[in-house]
């Protein structure tokens, strides 16, 4: 069952990596107030993945980490904040903020498709006992999912103004 | 019988009680400014209320083409002869000495006089060269819920076809965006479901954050009229303050504010558990009760008693009291819509109805409403986010559909995305994206959250902002170009309730100076721009209100809000009558949705849905396969915690409202008497518990400061939630010395400097009720109340404060007929 613990692995790294940039940009983007809420929500499911992901893996024998704070960054993420509050008059940040949500998009996405196979490793392991992974699979992926429509409507939203007024 | 009755201190006046699926008693309430007798009104004018969204229909009094009064029309179906305070009192604001009378341009910083055709050039000098150097996306159009159909549906097509720009919103954003996302979550299309008639058959009355007696109060005497008689409704009041309508409630839950969701699974999951449901019409009407059941299943009432801290037998109380009743009638307002998961609570509503069957018979109604009065037409208008006539900007035959009645090509509409909501607009203009911005009819420097924002957006050199409104409010103050507009009884025009019910205003005197229209300015900045459809024909073909209505009833044609059965004429000889009207129903329609869902196919439905947590757009694909034969949709959502949340700095919640005596920013109420004497100046309400642990009383000077600034008010003590802070929204600088804001001898006066820039993500309208603020003393009290009146939800726990009164100036005739004259109202079925 190598096959499945690595994906369990990979899956825990990327939740992780997930909350942890849907935090950072929610800072970089404070004065982008949607993005910046939202984005915060939308953290709170990823980290809840990790906390189940761990779990699960507890369960296996294979020790993962904890799930990051909502945000670990101390200073940074004061920085963040402040930058993108002496940029709120300007529109390039406008860029930035597409190829933000571009990369969370894209981080969902890889999330998506690991959980994907967790969930096919899972129904042909199902036989045996697996029946834990298949549930943690179909609720965490729709969440993972509904990511990836949020950064996309996002970025069908904004792009039309940012791209067409710079 | 007739009777004079001061209506600021007796604001619902004198009751005439009446039993479950009786008519409403008609009361004729006439007020006449002092020494004006009957016998000198020379005209009766027909015309309904602009400053609530009740849709009180009322002839205005002219004697020597001055308005002296007004009476409530006893043939309306809305109030049946009954006026509120501020339709009796609102109208003298027109007569204002400070009313503008000429544009204003900014002149070396200032703003000077000037003559239309100065102003409207500038305006269309503007406007070309921004089209020309940044393209349609730099202008922008936020509107109002306060002006006249014709003048909304005037205003889209100018914004949406001849600028071509996606940047058109009204403050409806504000009040009612929440209404009409919740209905096109479930329904598939905007329209209010049910009709104010449901309030006379209703058993069980449940409102959830809708203080009616003060936003309606008109419908509130109906309710209280109702719970003299026989076989009396029972309420459900769902409100952290101590309204009226929680002294009347059978059942009434004082939640922490921002767990609407929580509490509304809790009391589904009651629905459930006890099988208080209607299989039948489940199964008939609505798709997804498996996947609702299965997310409630864990919605205990003791899970949502800690959310909530309220007890879970008191939910469980509220459980029963909907589930068991066999006409059942919810409303929702604001403290679901101005609160974070606004969308989400809201629909939960609507799924309430749709599991209990409550939908589309007398009794069993649904009524989202609305805030203001017209705000009805700025959504069916599409001047408030969305296109005419209810169409899906998603859907391609719409937008074809829509071209046509405009005569452009599809591509001159833009839809490539949703119509801007007010929100994103502002931080358009904030970025320097958005170079023109066109307010008429609000005022966002004190309405809007965050005003040292606001302010610092509005006040921006590089954006041009033209200002159309009756005063110089706070907003104006800091325009570019302001332009005097004519107002309610000095221009002709239709407006719509939040029961669909379409009222004619008609000019009763001439407006102050050389002040216009609304639809005059419109139409003259048309004609300025040269708007031409395909063919090279102007784009805008009316020149007046009822040419403007008839183009209207054009694009409304086959649409939900279906406006072709009505004419001026019509509307003249009958009062106020519900939309949809057309020739299969020629009479009006009083409820929606009375044999099945008509809205929610595919290929007819507004919108295809978002995502109830993250707002995301969901595509015709996931639409069509959740609900190809378009049934209701039952729509889950799980409880997220508000943003801001109280902490050691911030300990309390705050929460922002309206009183009964003003609306809006008061630019029209602070200028009546008789209701800025009600309500003078801004108040802050205080739980008696945490009074006490503060060492504070009535009539403290304290600070109310929030992470983004502060306002100063007196206290008044009442038996609000304890851990909760309530502030009216009204007061602004105006009438200060501070002019737009805030200054060195202006402390802060409006709520929206300690509210906070976020908005459900789902409908967008902002959160005016989940905000952290600290609470401090300034300055004792000197013995004086605070200016809260006594007679409302601010009325004082215990000390003894003087009555709120409004003496002689305030008397008003109400006179009861002795038979029933119009029989022809649907409640006497």
């Amino acid at each position: 069952m190598n096959g499945v613990n690595l994906t369990l692995r990979t899956l825990h790294r990327g939740e992780r990596r997930l909350a942890h940039e849907l935090v950072t940009v929610a800072e970089r983007h404070t004065t982008e107030h949607e993005v910046h809420h939202v984005a915060t929500d939308l953290a709170r499911w990823s980290r809840e993945h990790v906390r189940r992901l761990a779990q699960t893996a507890a369960e296996r024998g294979v020790r993962l980490g904890e799930a990051p704070e909502p945000s670990s960054d101390g200073v940074f993420a004061t920085l963040r904040e402040k930058a993108s509050e002496a940029v709120v008059h300007r529109p390039e940040p406008g860029l930035l903020l597409l190829r933000d949500l571009r990369e969370l998009h894209v981080a969902a996405a890889e999330n998506s498709l690991h959980w994907e196979m967790l969930a096919q490793a899972a129904q042909a392991a199902q036989a045996s006992r697996d029946g834990g992974l298949l549930a943690l699979a179909s609720s965490c992926h729709p969440q993972t999912l509904r990511q990836m429509r949020w950064t996309n409507t996002m970025i069908k939203n904004l792009s039309p103004q940012i791209l067409t007024s710079l | 019988m007739e009777d004079t009755t001061d209506r600021i201190a007796r604001p619902w006046g004198a009751r005439a009680p009446y039993g479950r699926h009786e008519t409403w008693p008609t009361r004729v309430d006439t007020f006449l400014a002092q020494g004006v007798e009957p016998g000198a009104v020379q005209r009766w004018v027909q015309s309904a209320s602009i400053l609530h969204s009740d849709g009180d229909a009322m002839d205005v009094a002219v004697a020597d083409g001055r308005m002296v009064g007004v009476r409530g029309r006893d043939a309306d179906r809305v109030n049946r002869g009954r006026l509120g305070p501020k339709d009796l009192f609102g109208w003298q604001a027109n007569a204002s000495r400070d009313r503008l009378t000429r544009p204003l341009v900014r002149r070396d910083g200032r703003l000077v006089e000037t003559d239309w055709d100065t102003a409207m050039d500038l305006v269309a000098d503007r406007s070309r060269a921004l089209l020309d150097s940044r393209g349609p996306g730099s202008i922008g159009f936020y509107t109002s819920g306060q002006l006249f159909l014709e003048e909304y549906y005037t205003l889209t097509v100018l914004a949406r076809a001849g600028i071509g720009t996606h940047h058109l919103d009204g403050n409806t954003r504000l009040c009612t965006a929440t209404a009409a996302e919740a209905l096109k979550e479930t329904f598939g299309c905007d329209g209010q479901p049910g009709s104010y008639d449901d309030f006379d058959h209703a058993d069980v009355i449940a409102l959830f954050g809708h203080n009616i007696a003060e936003t309606q109060p008109v419908q509130w005497m109906r309710l209280l009229d109702r719970l003299e008689g026989a076989d009396p409704p029972r309420l459900l009041c769902v409100d952290p303050r101590p309204t009226r309508v929680a002294e009347h409630a059978a059942v009434h839950l004082a939640p922490r504010v921002g767990t609407n969701v929580a509490l509304l699974n809790a009391l589904l999951h009651e629905t459930i558990r006890h099988e208080r449901i209607d299989r039948d019409f489940i199964a008939a009407h609505t798709v997804g009760f498996e996947e609702l059941a299965a997310r409630v299943a864990d919605c205990t009432p003791k899970w949502a008693a800690e959310i909530c801290d309220v007890p879970a037998a008191l939910i469980e109380e509220a459980a029963e009291l909907v589930g068991t009743t066999d006409a059942l009638v919810s409303t929702v307002l604001q403290g679901v819509y101005q609160s974070h998961q606004a969308t989400a609570a809201a629909v939960q509503v609507n799924n309430l109805h749709l599991i209990r069957g409550m939908l589309g018979r007398p009794g069993a109604g649904l009524l989202q409403m609305n805030g203001q009065p017209t705000a009805q037409n700025t959504r069916e208008c599409g001047a408030n986010g969305d296109l005419p006539g209810f169409r899906n900007w998603q859907n391609d035959a719409h937008v074809a559909d829509l071209a046509k009645v405009w005569n452009v090509e599809p591509e001159t509409v833009p839809h490539f995305a949703p119509p801007t909501h007010a929100m994103q607009i502002f931080r358009y203009a904030e970025q320097g994206s958005l170079r023109m911005l066109w307010i008429s009819g609000t005022n966002p420097a004190v309405s809007m959250p965050e005003l040292s924002r606001m302010r610092s957006i509005l006040s921006q050199e590089r954006l041009f902002t033209v200002v159309q409104d009756l005063f110089l409010t706070e907003t104006a103050q800091l325009a570019d170009v302001v332009l005097p507009a004519a107002t309610w009884g000095e221009k002709t025009g239709t407006l719509t309730n939040a029961d669909r019910t379409v009222h004619l205003s008609l000019k009763a005197v001439e407006p102050p100076g050389e002040a216009r229209s609304d639809l005059d300015i419109f139409l003259d900045y048309a004609r300025r721009m040269d708007f031409k459809d395909k063919d090279g024909g102007p784009l805008i073909t009316w020149d007046g209100p009822e040419s403007a209505f008839e183009a209207w009833k054009r694009c409304s044609a086959g649409r939900p809000c279906d406006y072709t059965g009505l004419s001026y004429a019509k509307l003249r000889d009958t009062s106020g009558i519900q939309w949809p009207c057309h020739d299969r129903a020629p009479e009006g329609t009083a409820r929606l949705y009375t044999d099945g869902i008509d809205w929610a196919h595919p290929d007819v439905c507004e919108s295809y849905g978002k995502d109830l947590e993250t707002g995301a757009s969901q595509e015709v694909v996931e639409y069509r396969s959740l609900n190809p034969d378009g049934r209701a949709m039952l729509k889950a959502a799980a409880y997220l915690p508000p943003h801001e949340e109280p902490d050691e700095q911030y300990p309390f919640q705050l929460t922002t409202g309206r009183t009964l005596y003003h609306f809006h920013t008061r630019t029209k109420t602070g200028r009546a008497p008789q209701l800025n004497g009600a309500a003078p100046d801004v108040w802050v309400e205080v739980s008696a518990p945490d009074a006490e642990r503060l060492g504070l009383g009535e009539g403290d000077l304290v600070e109310v400061a929030g992470r983004r600034g502060s306002l100063r008010g007196r206290l008044r003590v009442t038996g609000i939630r304890p851990g909760l802070l309530f502030v009216p929204f009204h007061y602004g600088y105006w009438d200060t010395g501070g002019g737009s804001g805030p200054g060195p001898d202006t402390p802060g006066r409006a709520a929206n400097e300690t509210t906070v820039t976020d908005w459900d993500p789902v409908s967008k309208q902002p959160l005016f009720k989940t905000a952290a603020a600290a609470l401090t003393l300034v300055e004792r009290g000197d013995g004086r109340p605070s200016p809260a009146p006594t007679t409302t939800a601010s009325a004082p726990a215990a000390a003894a404060v003087p009555p709120t009164s409004g003496g002689p100036a305030a008397r008003t005739t109400e006179r009861e007929p002795a038979g029933f004259p119009h029989g022809s109202e649907e409640g006497a079925r």
